[in-house]
């Protein structure tokens, strides 16, 4: 039993994290058909996953709606919502449009699903508005060096304020391409080696967590 | 009176370059492309003192059996002064003539195929005005290659990074390793306490990726050490995940936590549940149950995009304490923003060696440390290199420079 909850896991962590690491360094097309094989099983468990996460949605939910717990009732949009979208694109073969008329299930997702989710991108805006209301008051040394340095790089990114201060767009070029961009590269570094190490480690079975149990 | 002797100057030069004659294109050689997967000749010749932008060059290929240049069909025209090894993306240790060479990689194209394993006759042609000279005919045929010389560099350096992660992880387990402060991991466990106090539940998301991207890997490790304190405090843990492995992974981790704990009782299945693989549904929902439940304390790990400051704003607007640790870099100015502490990208993946203090996990710290030192040592002497070349004009520090190019 430990062999396959522990042993098991490891052996093929072992042995698939080698082959793909080495099928990097080989060309041949074997080495690329073993991994577009590898990426479309990839896929269809993925697919097969998905009968998980329904089942634990709908789990969720249902549960709430039995206990009528606080807010059950958007529980019950979420299956109706959930389990109309399903008929009505199983009675439209999941066509949105049929010879140039909008379906049911076209008519859900262009009218239904896409405002909704424009709204919650378009709510970005403003988070970002009080956000920086927040992060900008000058508390602080580094809230003021991040606040001049913010007002600089807005002042230097539009037209009405390159205008005004024609500085502003040579400073803010500066800032983005010297500053900015080797800070980034800096934090790019460190993570890609954080990623190298914690592939060896994983590849190796130094790192087991991420399976569950123990430390046998 | 100058102007008139410049231009019948330029004149009678001009008149002299027209009548310089072409030759035929010098040392030619066709050979299979090397480190390449198949499909692909690689064509070289010798500069000639004539090249230039008014003479261009014709490749051509056909069947092997054709011995007449004139019969082959062509399959690349360009002009002289073009093409030529060092504009080709290899290493300077597999390159077999001098970069100042023509270079062209005969390939499949329209009308014309090439096959692994099959002969094929290529010729190359200088032309100028009407003058067309042609090379000898030479035959070769393409096969795939077992290996990639231009990334032996890449692979040297992975493997002794490699080699030195492990010397660093039983280096840790016979010395003690210093960890400096990292204020975001110490406040895990000032969080799990304010939520404790508060009767309210701990937050966990495990990020957008699943579980390729090493940062949800190393987010699942920290969800197993924040359960285990939640477990002993005896605090609500809720785990919204965006993919469906992730969240059977994550439900594993999380039913351990609460076993070394010993608390197996108080642990749910349902505190690791899916909502939707969709971005900004999956963000309402969690901007949903912040609003509603309250939670007192949010983590964000992992792997974010435009959602992040919708999540923690929202969160900040709630009062709880936020810790968020990516390395999204991109997203990493939202999160500094909006959260009480953010761990900085390679922090995230120090996370649990830091929760742990378990040597091994504190080895591979070390490992890294030395790590960026080397490259920090390595782009300074690239800086210095660089220099060099560009004021004395060597050439003997490219070949170092193109040794630490294209590592990716």
């Amino acid at each position: 039993m430990i062999f396959l909850r522990r042993q098991l896991p490891l052996l093929i962590t072992l042995v698939t994290g080698l082959l793909f690491a080495a099928q990097y360094y080989v060309p041949h097309p074997a080495s690329e058909q073993m991994l577009t094989s590898a990426t479309k099983w990839l896929q269809i468990v993925g697919g097969f996953a998905l009968i998980l996460g329904v089942t634990s949605l709908f789990h969720q939910h249902a549960v709430k709606i039995r206990r009528q717990e606080a807010g059950w009732g958007y529980s019950l949009v979420l299956y109706v919502g959930m389990l109309g979208t399903i008929a009505v694109g199983l009675w439209t073969n999941g066509k949105e449009s049929v010879e140039g008329t909008m379906t049911a299930f076209g008519w859900i997702y262009n009218y239904m699903m896409v405002p909704l989710q424009g709204t919650m991108f378009a709510i970005l805006a403003f988070f970002i508005a009080s956000a920086a209301y927040r992060s900008f008051r000058a508390k602080s040394r580094e809230a003021a060096v991040l606040l001049v340095a913010a007002v600089i790089v807005m002042m230097g990114r539009v037209p009405l304020g390159e205008y005004l201060i024609p500085l502003s767009g040579d400073v803010s070029s500066w800032i983005l391409n010297v500053l900015n961009s080797s800070v980034r590269r800096a934090i790019l570094i460190g993570v890609s080696l954080g990623a190298v190490a914690l592939s060896f480690k994983i590849i190796f079975g130094v790192e087991r967590s991420y399976l569950g149990g123990g430390k046998e | 009176m100058v102007v008139w002797t410049l231009l019948v100057f330029g004149w009678l030069c001009s008149s002299a370059l027209a009548q310089i004659s072409i030759s035929a294109p010098q040392d030619m050689r066709v050979f299979d492309t090397p480190s390449d997967g198949g499909g692909s000749l690689t064509v070289q010749w010798a500069p000639s003192s004539w090249d230039g932008p008014d003479a261009r060059y014709q490749v051509l290929a056909g069947d092997a059996a054709v011995t007449d240049p004139a019969a082959l069909t062509i399959i690349a025209e360009f002009p002289g002064n073009s093409k030529y090894v060092k504009d080709a993306k290899t290493a300077w240790w597999t390159r077999n003539v001098d970069k100042t060479w023509h270079q062209v990689l005969v390939r499949s194209a329209k009308g014309f195929e090439v096959k692994d394993g099959i002969f094929y006759a290529v010729a190359v042609a200088a032309v100028q005005g009407d003058q067309r000279v042609f090379s000898q005919v030479l035959v070769a045929s393409p096969s795939p290659d077992w290996f990639n010389w231009n990334q032996l560099n890449n692979l040297i350096i992975a493997l002794s990074f490699g080699g030195l992660v492990f010397y660093s992880i039983s280096y840790a387990k016979r010395h003690e390793i210093f960890l400096r402060r990292i204020p975001g991991l110490d406040a895990v466990d000032e969080a799990i306490g304010r939520a404790t106090e508060l009767g309210k539940p701990i937050l966990y998301l495990t990020g957008a990726h699943d579980l390729h991207d090493p940062s949800t890997i190393a987010a699942a490790v920290i969800l197993g050490k924040v359960a285990k304190r939640a477990a002993l405090y005896e605090t609500e843990l809720l785990v919204p995940h965006r993919e469906p492995i992730t969240m059977a992974v994550c439900q594993e981790i999380t039913k351990q936590a609460y076993l070394e704990a010993g608390k197996p009782d108080l642990f749910k299945e349902d505190a690791n549940f899916f909502i939707t693989a969709d971005q900004f549904s999956y963000t309402a929902a969690v901007d949903g149950i912040m609003l509603r439940k309250k939670p007192a304390a949010n983590f964000f790990m992992g792997a974010y995009f435009a959602e992040s400051l919708l999540l923690t704003e929202t969160g900040a607007s709630t009062g709880a304490i936020q810790i968020a640790g990516t390395d999204s870099d991109h997203q990493l100015p939202f999160f500094v923003t909006t959260c009480d502490y953010t761990l900085i990208g390679e922090e995230l993946y120090a996370a649990s060696a830091y929760l742990s203090k378990e040597p091994v996990q504190i080895g591979t710290l070390l490992g890294q440390d030395i790590g960026k030192a080397v490259v920090l040592s390595a782009i300074g002497i690239g800086i210095v290199l660089a220099t060099v070349g560009a004021v004395t004009g060597a050439q003997w520090p490219q070949l170092f420079l193109d040794l630490l190019r294209d590592l990716k």
